[in-house]
């Protein structure tokens, strides 16, 4: 081994990881709450609509699910740029793929959960005499938020985990300070374990308060 | 462009050569060790049951990039010396083992208690039980989500190209860097990757249809 423990040069240099998870929490927040208008958005449209709709969304969800992330956000970042006339730094242009990225998780989530509201609900709306959109809003929605709680709390968990790569095109977040750190100080083992121990318990943190929002909206019996 | 792309065509399938051998190598070493801890933690005795428990929620916990930069920066400062090809492959297996803990976890739960009574009630021996009855049912409930969970081992080896091994993702980087075509390069690389993804995802998805007949 050989390799003897010291935290000093970590705790001189924490203002890097305590700065870098901060904005991890901030592009993985803007990222999910644009991911979960679009993938809201067009969940509610896949399930009304027709063949050629359903097929463009479908076609979204299965290109963005079955390609890399990081290939994604070289994409947006390095090759966008060349073809648009655009120009953006990069954690915008990380939060970009992030939303589009988390988007097409989310529509899958929400697809799902409204195929699982109960005919019933959606006919009770309809006797009760509720028009189409106000079915949407006070039946179908509500119901379907409930049934998807725990899949939507992972998902936004995982999504926070993939802020990690935000660091390939130099987002100074948490992983970006973990190897500044790493090739600054070369305490590599004691680096990787603080930046390990903040996702974990940044995780942890996030995965209770979902879990308490999830008993609080449980789906009535 | 289109020439200089059919030039690099050569040097893009090596690169797709190694990402296809780097995620069969995490598939079938993440499969062999998280059913084998998987079991472990159904079954085996409460110590190893919170070892497996404690690993699997900790590197679920964190980002697959972080415990990429901490097996292959952190093994030689403990003195390890792996080549940066085996690092990659340890911790993207790693990783994979603990999902595979999961799924066989939740297979094995899916099975109702009283399957495994009744083999108790005609006398079968633990190692019966489980050969007979558990895994023959819990199989194909693990499965679909394993074989699409193989598509997250294929998008994972993408992270290899950050330590400098040449799988498909850095191939296109590096013909990207001598070309400057970066957008029909990437879009290529993203058409590759979804092709081998898509198909795996369609086997998945007809597999769980196939064994949709059991029931709670």
């Amino acid at each position: 081994m050989g390799y003897a423990l010291n935290f000093n040069l970590i705790w001189r240099h924490f203002d890097k990881l305590w700065g870098g998870l901060l904005l991890s929490l901030e592009l993985a927040v803007i990222s999910i709450a644009i991911g979960t208008v679009i993938g809201l958005v067009l969940a509610v449209w896949y399930v009304s609509a027709g063949r050629t709709v359903r097929a463009i969304i479908a076609a979204y969800v299965e290109f963005i699910r079955n390609v890399p992330l990081i290939l994604l956000v070289y994409l947006v970042f390095y090759g966008l740029p060349t073809v648009v006339d655009l120009a953006y730094s990069a954690p915008t242009s990380f939060i970009l793929t992030l939303s589009v990225y988390s988007g097409a998780y989310l529509v899958e989530v929400f697809r799902s959960g409204l195929e699982a509201v109960p005919r019933g609900q959606l006919d009770a709306g309809k006797a009760i005499g509720l028009t189409p959109w106000q079915r949407l809003l006070h039946v179908r929605l509500p119901t379907m938020l409930r049934i998807t709680l725990p899949a939507l709390s992972n998902t936004f968990i995982s999504l926070f985990k993939d802020t990690s790569i935000a660091s390939v095109i130099s987002v100074p977040e948490l992983t970006f300070g973990a190897q500044w750190i790493n090739f600054n100080t070369f305490r590599i083992v004691e680096v990787y374990l603080v930046t390990t121990a903040m996702y974990l318990v940044t995780g942890y943190i996030l995965l209770f308060g979902l879990r308490l929002v999830e008993r609080r909206f449980r789906a009535a019996r | 462009m289109v020439g200089q792309i059919l030039y690099a065509l050569p040097f893009l399938a090596q690169g797709f050569a190694l990402t296809l051998w780097v995620s069969l190598l995490v598939v079938v070493l993440s499969l062999i060790a998280g059913v084998t801890l998987g079991v472990g933690l159904v079954y085996g005795p409460a110590p190893l049951r919170w070892a497996v428990r404690i690993f699997s929620d900790t590197i679920r916990g964190i980002p697959i990039l972080v415990l990429m930069f901490f097996v292959y920066y952190g093994l030689p400062a403990i003195g390890l010396h792996l080549p940066s090809f085996w690092a990659a492959v340890l911790a993207l297996t790693l990783f994979k083992t603990a999902q595979v803990i999961e799924y066989l976890r939740g297979a094995v739960a899916s099975i109702p208690k009283g399957q495994s009574e009744a083999a108790m009630a005609i006398g079968l021996t633990f190692r019966q039980r489980l050969t007979y009855v558990i895994f023959p049912q819990a199989f194909r409930r693990f499965l679909p989500p394993w074989i699409n969970g193989v598509t997250d081992a294929v998008k994972g080896s993408a992270l290899v190209s950050l330590l400098g091994i040449t799988d498909l993702m850095q191939a296109i980087n590096q013909v990207i860097g001598r070309t400057y075509e970066a957008m029909p390069l990437y879009i290529l690389g993203a058409l590759i990757y979804f092709a081998v993804n898509y198909a795996l995802s369609l086997a998945s998805r007809r597999l769980e249809r196939r064994f949709s007949f059991i029931r709670e």
